[in-house]
Order: structure tokens, then sequence, then C-alpha cells
């Protein structure tokens, strides 16, 4: 029987332990993991957990990222709740398993501390190691805080699991900038977050020696096609489950989470759209920008990055004139990857918003308020003039001449 | 020879891997690819000889790789000390046998290696590979004599 952990009300924690909170509440019963910076302290906290007692369960050693995410898929086959943590480099070695992960349906929480990708070595935050999940099959939520941190590893647990769902989950938070940042984190009581999580209950298990079975068969032309097609409409139809799950939470605590949040929308002409900490500066601006000159700013958030919200992204801005998709992940060669999924979505509403990409913040460079104001000023510009006025992808923050790439052919 | 009952009365072998037919769409296919591999209850199973086994549809054993083959072993049990070692050996636990007497060839999931032949004791060979399509009378009834001695 686990230790009773002493809990405040309101604890003072930063995302990794806010993270790691969550793995003890949820009572997971495996961790393997080979721990890198930013992430180290959410496994690390789980090992520590083990050790005095305040859960029942495994922290497995590893010798890379490959060999813990496979770690994670054995207990997880086996029948066990399964959670880790990585960042970055650890992320990319990764990746091969993730989709074996995704593909074998097997609910896993992985607490990804988003960090860029070398080379240059760097060990700050970017999307660059969340971009590279975007197409492995999981469900990837994003937390902008400490608090959403603990509250989305809780939801990722009860969403994954679900029995029409079985999928893994990555909750995302920013390194250093969430990860590391002490801020007031309200806690469930464990017995509130157990009972919000719920036992564990094993799909095909292979402890089950009544009904033994075969994970990672092998598929060819004949039959591969057919088994992800399964998993693409599994993700697809996990948004209704997750919008569900978020209900609960939020009648639980009161804290709402949607799949896409919206701030001052609801008459907004111009919109940034952001991913992770750059939302809550992104509001701040558009509040100031408001009382400061009228212009009609408002900030998209992507909530679940996967399954994308294409419905719900276009519901958010269809109405809006303008609209700046912002990428913190080194396009390599194209444009962002978010701008061209929001782009598609908004290219489907009869108004069609002008759409603007702006490559920011990569290997932790700050994202300024004063920035994302001038940012809204620009998208006011080009709607002022009816078409974008600049070059479609710039780059924000960079220094050196002006970086910018193609123009449009509308106006 | 062959035990051919024992081949005859299990569901081992029955179907092609590369046939084509009996293919569902996406919505029939198991979820995340994971095969049972018995019908049933499977709890007491390991107490059952294999042809007593109800072996699902997605188990290796009721299907066939016998096309992938091109030389077969053959298996001549007058030769034969049952010393066993064809069966610890094969790749592909494609040598029957019972209570340590060797019975023959599961020719639906053996694919030539011939491993076995290569690690028969006995003198002539107790298995020797032949061309898949020689008949089993033809090549028993060409089995070489028993090496002397001073032929080595």
């Amino acid at each position: 029987m686990a230790e009773k952990y002493d809990l405040q009300e309101r604890e003072v924690w930063d995302g990794n332990f806010a993270a790691s909170q969550a793995l003890r509440q949820a009572q997971v019963d495996v961790v393997a993991a080979y721990p890198i910076t930013p992430s180290t302290p959410i496994v690390e906290s789980y090992g520590s957990y083990v050790a005095n007692g305040y859960i029942d369960g495994e922290f497995v050693m590893v010798e890379s990222e490959h060999a813990a995410m496979s770690g994670c898929i054995g207990a997880s086959a086996a029948g066990g709740r399964v959670s880790t943590a990585t960042s970055s480099q650890g992320f990319a070695l990764m990746a091969e398993v993730l989709y074996q992960a995704s593909g074998m349906r097997l609910p896993i929480v992985l607490n990804v501390v988003n960090r860029a990708l070398a080379s240059p070595l760097n060990v700050r935050g970017d999307h660059a190691d969340m971009y590279l999940g975007r197409d492995s099959g999981w469900i990837q939520f994003g937390a902008f805080n400490a608090q959403e941190a603990y509250d989305l590893a809780l939801c990722a647990f009860k969403v994954g699991e679900n029995h029409d769902v079985r999928l893994p989950v990555m909750v995302h938070q920013d390194g250093f900038i969430t990860s590391h940042t002490a801020q007031n984190v309200y806690p469930l009581t464990d017995e509130a977050a157990y009972n919000f999580v719920g036992d564990f209950k094993a799909v095909d298990d292979m402890l089950d020696f009544s009904r033994p079975v075969t994970y990672g068969a092998q598929t060819e032309e004949d039959w591969h096609f057919e088994h992800k097609a399964k998993q693409h409409k599994a993700l697809m139809d996990s948004r209704p489950v997750i919008d569900e799950v978020f209900a609960k939470f939020k009648k639980l605590t009161g804290r709402e989470y949607k799949r896409v949040e919206s701030y001052n929308m609801e008459d907004a002409d111009v919109a940034i759209v952001a991913l992770g900490t750059t939302v809550e500066t992104a509001i701040v601006a558009a509040e100031q920008l408001r009382k400061e000159t009228g212009i009609k700013a408002g900030v998209v958030a992507i909530r679940c990055f996967r399954p994308f919200p294409f419905d719900e992204v276009r519901n958010a801005l269809e109405n809006t004139k303008c609209v700046a998709v912002t990428d913190r992940s080194s396009p390599g060669g194209a444009m962002g990857a978010f701008y061209n999924e929001v782009s598609a979505a908004l290219y489907t509403t009869e108004k069609r918003p002008l759409v603007t990409n702006f490559i920011y913040g990569l290997g932790g460079r700050d994202f300024s308020i004063d920035e994302a104001k001038r940012i809204f000023k620009e998208q006011q510009a080009h709607a002022d003039a009816g078409h974008i006025t600049t070059d479609i992808q710039q780059f924000s923050g960079l220094r050196g001449p002006h970086l910018g790439f193609f123009q449009t052919k509308r106006g | 020879m062959q035990d051919l009952n024992l081949l005859a009365n299990d569901n081992r072998g029955q179907s092609q891997l590369e046939n084509g037919s009996g293919l569902v769409g996406w919505e029939e296919v198991t979820q995340g690819s994971i095969l049972p591999s018995f019908v049933g209850d499977a709890t007491e199973i390991v107490h059952h000889k294999s042809e007593e086994r109800t072996y699902s549809n997605f188990n290796s054993y009721t299907a066939t790789v016998a096309s992938w083959r091109v030389e077969k072993p053959v298996f001549n049990i007058d030769v034969c000390i049952d010393c066993q070692n064809c069966w610890v050996w094969c790749p592909d636990t494609s040598i029957l046998s019972r209570d340590k007497q060797m019975l023959g060839i599961d020719y639906d999931h053996c694919k030539g290696c011939a491993v076995c032949a290569e690690v028969c004791p006995t003198n002539p060979k107790s298995l020797i590979m032949f061309s898949e399509q020689t008949a089993l009378e033809e090549a028993l009834a060409s089995w070489p004599e028993k090496k002397k001695k001073e032929e080595k």
C-alpha cells in the first residue's frame, strides 16, 4: 500500500514536478526512462516516489531512449499503466519506437518537455521535437504552464486508456519556460485524481495466459494499409472522447480545456495562432493592443495538436481578416508545418482570411510581448490593404538582414 | 514414411499466406494488428497435442509457406536412430516427433534450409535433400548405401 503524500491545496511547482505528481497520483505501474534535459526531473521524481514508497511501481533504467520506449511498450503490452518522459535528442532516438507504440494501440503517456534539436546543440525550448512526433500516431496535448502540465497528464491517461481510443498520448510543455518555472499549482487530492483517472483496464494484455496474443505482426501490401487506416480513424474518433474527458475534468476542478482555445476571438479582426508558452505572451499582447490602439486582436491556441482540430481551427478563425501562424520549429525548406495545416483548414472557409507564417523562438530565443504586438499590427496592415504586404513567411526575432520567402498572388 | 493420420486430423497449413482471398476491410482487422493465437480459453492448451489445439486462423500453424521451398528434406525411417538432433536444430519446428520417436517432416512450414540433413549423424543420413518435385517413393528408392570406413 502506497505511503500518503502530503499535499497543500495550493503548491508551488514547476512543470516537471507537476507532471511527476500526476504520474504519482495515477499510480503508474512502470516508468522506463533514460533521463534527458530538461525533462529529467519528471522521471527522477517518479523514481524517488517508488523508492520512498509513494507508488507501488517499477522504475526501469535503460541504456537509451530507444530502449526506454521499448520498455514502455513491453510493460504496456503486458497490461500495466505506463509512462515516461523525454526531450529533444532523446525524443528523436525514440521516434522509431513511437510508431510501434501507436501501431500496437498501447496507451502510454509520454511527457515531452519541448527542446530544440541539434545541430547546433541546444538545451532550450522550441518545438522541433514536438513536430517530429506529429505523424507518429500519438495524441498530442500542449500545456502552456505548470498547472496545465499537471492537468493534461491526468487527462492523458483517461483519454488514452479509454477502450474506444486505446492510443498513446504525449503531453507537451516548453523546456525551461514551463518545466523549470515554479508557479502556483492547484492539485487534486490523491483520491480525487485517482478516481478521475480510474483503474487501468487491460486490453489484449500479454500476461493473460487464457488468451495468448501476438504483438508486432508483419503485414505487407495486402494488410498494412487497412491497419494504418483503422489506426488513423481511431485517432480521428478520439476527438469526442477528448472533449468528454475535458468536460469531466471541468466538472471536477472548474478548469476548462478545449482542443482549440480562443482568447478575445469573438470580434477579432487579426489573430495569432500559437502553441505552448507563446500563447500566454500573445494573450497579454492582444489585451494591451486592444486598449492602446483599438486593434481587435485575438489569440487562437492549439491544445490538441493531434488529432489536428481542423474543424475547430476553422470555427475559431473563419471570421478574422488576417491570421499569423507561428512555428517554433525550423521548417527545413518549406512553410511552417503548423502554417500549412491552419492554412488548409482556412482554405475551406467562405471568407478565406489572409494567412502569414512566422518562424520564431528557435533554440529558446525569447518571444516578447512587444514582438507579438508588432506582428498583430502587421496583420492589421495586411487586413487594411486587403492582401499580404510582406513576404508570406518571415522570421521573428532573428538578427541580421531581413529573411523572408514567397509573396502573395492575391491583390 | 510420413504419419499421414497425424497430418490429416488437424488444421495445420490450411491457408496460403499469399493467396489474396478472404481479405477483410479496415473495419474488420484486429485492433493494433494484435493477433490471438487460439480460439477460446487457452489456459490448459499447453497440455494438448498440437493437432488437438484450437489454433486460430491468425496462428502461423494454420498457414502454409510450402511454396517458399526449393528443395525438401526426405526422411528415411529405416536409417533413423531417433537421436532428435534434427528436432533440436530445425529453426521452423518442422520436425514432427512424438515421445522421442521421429515421425516425419511438416512440409507446410519447412522452408528447405537443410539444417536437419546437415546435423543428421547416421550413415547414410536419415534426412537427405531432394528437389521439391521428386516423389517421396522415388527419393526413398534412390537412398545411398552405407559408406564404408575406408571410403572416408
